[in-house]
């Protein structure tokens, strides 16, 4: 089965890109996109500020039940043109990742259907591939602390 | 139950990592499996179920007898350390696309 997300990454480059089709209107996923209420509804972040224009600002933030912050980024949108395309940074608080640079591109594809195209700058290789591993390592964590959880009923 | 799978998931639990290796060598009937754990037949067929919804395991209908064989295609995906990236973007953009179906003019 053709997978509907893709991600290239290049060894040795300091940029990715990630493309998806989506059975959407290209209408509808640039308001995803832009759209604090429906950008808190798919990415599980709190919208504490998204200035939909060029030179504006965006702030997300991401708490756990206690009300601790798990997740905070910022940056500034350089580019902003509606149905088309919107170039922002995008840096992650208490990260070693540095600052990315995120070019997003929306294309019609049939009246009903479309495509992204996000291209990812990162300022290092290394700090790309951190990025990248991300979800591995949590993913890893969890398996550790699942098979902990499973081998101290031994103890 | 009916959430969608994780791989990781999968292998975090350690009698479907025993199985997973268990079912490497060569493929078997989930009685021949369940006969490796003390564990209840019904709890490794639940095993079973969850390591195929994964597509980490593949059924083969060999006669009367279904035969587990290992699906090495999804198992290199595992190893593959972009694959999780890609899965967390794309459950994001799953989300999304039923999200703003709702949107949808009526025609």
């Amino acid at each position: 089965m053709e997978l509907k997300t893709k991600v290239s990454a290049e060894d040795g480059k300091h940029d990715l890109v990630i493309t998806r089709e989506f059975d959407l209107p290209v209408e509808l996923v640039f308001r995803a996109f832009t759209e604090p209420e429906l950008i808190e509804q798919w990415m599980g972040n709190k919208v504490l500020n998204f200035e939909a224009k060029k030179y504006g600002s965006w702030h997300f933030e991401k708490t756990d039940d206690k009300g601790n912050v798990v997740f905070a980024a910022d940056g500034v949108i350089h580019e902003f043109i509606p149905n088309k395309k919107m170039t922002r940074t995008f840096e992650m608080y208490n990260t070693p990742f540095g600052v990315q640079l995120e070019v997003t591109e929306f294309e019609p594809l049939t009246e009903d259907t479309s495509r992204i195209n996000i291209h990812t700058i990162y300022e290092s290789i290394a700090q790309r591939d951190q990025v990248l591993k991300l979800p591995f390592t949590q993913g890893i964590n969890w398996a550790h602390n699942q098979l902990e959880k499973f081998m101290s009923k031994f103890k | 139950m009916n959430l969608r799978r994780d791989v990781f998931q999968a292998i975090a639990d350690p009698t479907r990592r025993a199985i997973l290796l268990l079912v490497a060598s060569q493929s078997l009937t989930a009685g021949a499996i369940a006969a490796n754990f003390d564990t209840a037949r019904p709890t490794v067929s639940k095993h079973l179920q969850i390591l195929t919804e994964c597509e980490l395991l593949q059924q083969e209908q060999t006669g009367r007898e279904i035969h587990y064989h290992i699906n090495a295609k999804k198992m290199k995906e595992v190893a593959d350390f972009i694959e999780p990236f890609r899965q967390m973007w794309d459950e994001r953009f799953n989300k999304l696309e039923a999200l703003m179906k709702n949107y949808k003019p009526k025609k």
